[in-house]
């Protein structure tokens, strides 16, 4: 890693470093990394049993591993002074995802095209495209990434309702903080709570609040009632049992279950695209405003030509992280349906979890999980670049 | 008096009228909606404090439907009568409560840590590492965020295994760090770049070399930012359900984890459920309500540029 010129800070440092101090460096990044070669080595070869020390772990590599990044970092200060300095602001981090990512990801490659079941003693063998072919001919699989694009387009209305929340919390109101702090509340909660307390307590078919709402709303109102009310009543009865509210079951139809994830996940990942969008709505002068409001625009006119125009970069920065947060969606789905019924509900992560957990297949899980990365990466690739195009000024 | 001589003209009138309907509608709005948040939490409240009968019966306001009982609390070992006594539940879950902790705010913390320095060293020099340049690293760290754990899980599963990694916190804290990591720098990119660089520069000036300008002149004035960093990592990292459920059986098993084995095993016990689920949210409501402008803050940072 070196600096470039240009720097935005500009320092001008006049280091003097002595060989000396340039050969400590060398000798400890070079000196370090033999110690790593040499303990993946013994490693290796104690695994594949032509030693015989009987470590049990890999954990001596692990700690040559993290000795060799130190000795890296150090010798950045040590051969570059004042340069050394500032590549160690990035070093750190980078080492830690390339080492927490890149790593595992390649080493899941290799697990991708091989055969491997936790539960069977036979170890890891390869199989070439055997996953692949198993992957094409799995229904469970196709279904739950055509549930994701269900999941993902639902975000359209997520996002609609942020929107309007953002704009009535931005209005002149009194208790501003107190909804604040009660819309952001959602978003706090653990998903596993969520999914007990609304999930498994609140739509219970038999006692939960929420059929109880439903059966109350669907049953025939008493005759004592004023005709005012009594008729009313009527026809929301009749509204409600041709709904099939008189018997609510929220986890039974496929559709009706999908609904029920897509608005348990909405309501807790709701706050956070409204406090993106309000956070966007203060940005906007009011001058705006004003000048519209003397030019005799209706709200409504103002919203299509200030408000909408004005807030689409932030819109499409709100959108585009909740579609990232959403394509991982899945504990909810584990914790109330696991998939059910009849994989209506599945999610990919959910499904790959599912086929860790119940079969321990390793190798295909993997494999499952890097195709659907390779799908978001060019899903998300696209949806950026067209929301670039889509964000540059047009006059 | 006979003529009134200035008075509201009748569009006047009927402007007060649409805005009084207006504020009506807005304020319905924003209250069915903030009933909307606030009507599960207060059933799992108010069902930790209820007896069987009083949940098959669907009341709702204590008191006056039911009276309140400690039976869910007492299960769990937390209720007035059980707390001075020894019980294996409430140690069960303060294990896991504290692992809980643990790994979240180490995770957090070190994530602070790594991000606000790489998003430092972006913010003000520019990098080459072979062919990335600033914007490349930049992107690079930001795009871990796209990467879905199930990517992750299984290679790790596997990894930690022959690390001896499996079901420790440390191995949870590393990978928490990770996920939580691109927001971190996102949020703090945003920081620093708002902070001009004249300040720096005096510091330099004055003899202080680059990283004591960062520790003591930048990072004080960084800190409301790196507050707001942190709290969001922390929501991340205390709700994550996913790696804890594959990667911990019993030692370093979180109260998600704990939670979600619940669910299944004890049938309909009801109150004791709820008195976990609400201890288990309690710790992030509480610090909502106090700390809600630094979580506001973190979220807005990366929308408004």
């Amino acid at each position: 890693m070196s600096i470039e010129e240009g720097d935005k800070l500009h320092v001008v440092t006049a280091d003097d470093i002595s060989n000396n101090k340039k050969r400590l460096g060398k000798f400890l990044v070079w000196g370090s990394a033999l110690i790593l070669i040499f303990t993946l080595l013994i490693q290796a070869l104690d695994t594949n049993a032509y030693l015989t020390i009987g470590l049990e772990t890999w954990r001596p590599s692990l700690y040559a591993y993290v000795l060799w990044a130190f000795c890296l970092c150090a010798s950045q200060v040590l051969t570059r002074g004042e340069h050394g300095k500032r590549v160690l602001f990035v070093l750190p981090a980078a080492l830690f995802v390339i080492s927490m990512v890149v790593f595992p990801l390649l080493f899941g490659l290799v697990i991708a095209f091989s055969d491997w079941n936790l539960s069977s003693p036979d170890g890891r063998t390869f199989n070439g495209w055997d996953n692949v072919r198993q992957m094409w001919v799995d229904p469970f699989y196709w279904n739950a990434l055509k549930n994701m694009v269900w999941y993902t387009l639902v975000i359209i209305l997520e996002y609609t309702v942020a929107f309007g929340l953002a704009i009535l919390l931005n209005g002149q109101i009194r208790g501003r903080k107190f909804f604040r702090v009660a819309f952001l509340l959602p978003l706090m909660l653990s998903p596993v709570a969520v999914s007990w307390m609304i999930g498994k307590s609140m739509l219970e078919i038999r006692f939960g609040p929420i059929s109880r709402f439903l059966r109350w709303l669907a049953s025939e109102p008493s005759t004592d009632l004023p005709s005012l009310l009594y008729y009313p009543g009527m026809y929301i009865a009749d509204l409600a049992q041709w709904f099939g509210w008189a018997s609510p079951s929220f986890f039974g139809s496929a559709g009706i279950a999908r609904a029920m994830i897509m608005a348990m996940d909405a309501w807790t990942f709701i706050p956070f695209m409204m406090i993106m969008i309000l956070a966007g709505l203060q940005a906007i002068p009011r001058e705006l405003y004003e000048a519209s409001e003397v030019d005799g625009a209706s709200k409504w006119r103002q919203f299509l030509e200030i408000t909408f125009p004005l807030m689409l970069p932030v819109s499409i920065t709100a959108v585009l992280i909740r579609i990232i947060f959403k394509l991982k969606l899945a504990d909810i789905i584990i914790n109330i349906t696991s998939g059910g019924p009849g994989g209506a509900t599945d999610s990919v992560t959910s499904f790959i979890f599912r086929e860790y957990r119940d079969r321990s297949n390793v190798g295909y899980g993997t494999l499952l999980a890097i195709v659907y990365l390779v799908i978001i990466v060019i899903a998300m690739t696209v949806l950026i670049k067209l929301a670039d195009r889509w964000m540059k000024p047009r006059y | 008096m006979s003529n009134q001589i200035f008075r509201d003209s009748d569009s006047d009138r009927q402007f007060s009228a649409s805005w009084f309907t207006g504020r009506v509608f807005v304020y319905s709005i924003l209250l069915l909606w903030a009933f909307i948040c606030l009507f599960p939490i207060y059933w799992t409240i108010t069902t930790s404090f209820k007896m069987a009968p009083d949940v098959m019966k669907g009341n709702i306001i204590p008191w006056l439907d039911f009276t309140p009982k400690w039976l869910g609390w007492r299960s769990l070992g937390l209720s007035p009568e059980t707390i001075g006594i020894e019980s294996t539940v409430r140690e069960e879950f303060l294990k896991r409560f504290w692992n809980s902790a643990i790994v979240s705010v180490c995770s957090s913390i070190l994530a602070v840590g790594l991000g606000s320095c790489a998003a430092y060293g972006l913010s003000r020099f520019n990098y080459r590492f072979g062919f990335m340049r600033n914007s490349d690293i930049s992107f690079f760290f930001l795009s871990q965020l796209i990467l879905p754990p199930v990517v992750l899980a299984l290679p790790f599963l596997v990894l930690y295994k022959s690390l001896n990694l499996l079901d420790t916190r440390i191995g949870l804290i590393l990978l928490y760090t990770l996920t939580v990591l691109p927001i971190v720098i996102w949020i703090m990119r945003d920081q620093f770049s708002s902070i001009p660089t004249e300040l720096e520069e005096a510091a330099l000036v004055d003899g202080l070399s680059i990283w004591g300008a960062f520790t003591t002149i930048i990072m004080p004035i960084a800190l409301p930012g790196m507050v707001a960093a942190f709290i969001l990592s922390l929501v991340l990292t205390w709700n994550e359900y996913f790696f804890a459920a594959l990667l911990t059986s019993s030692h370093a098993k979180t109260l998600p984890v704990m939670v979600a084995s619940q669910t299944g095993s004890q049938g309909i016990s009801w109150w004791s459920m709820a008195a976990l689920s609400f201890a288990a949210i309690l710790p992030l409501i509480v610090i909502a309500i106090i700390l809600e402008r630094y979580i506001i803050k973190g979220m807005a940072a990366g929308a408004v540029k």
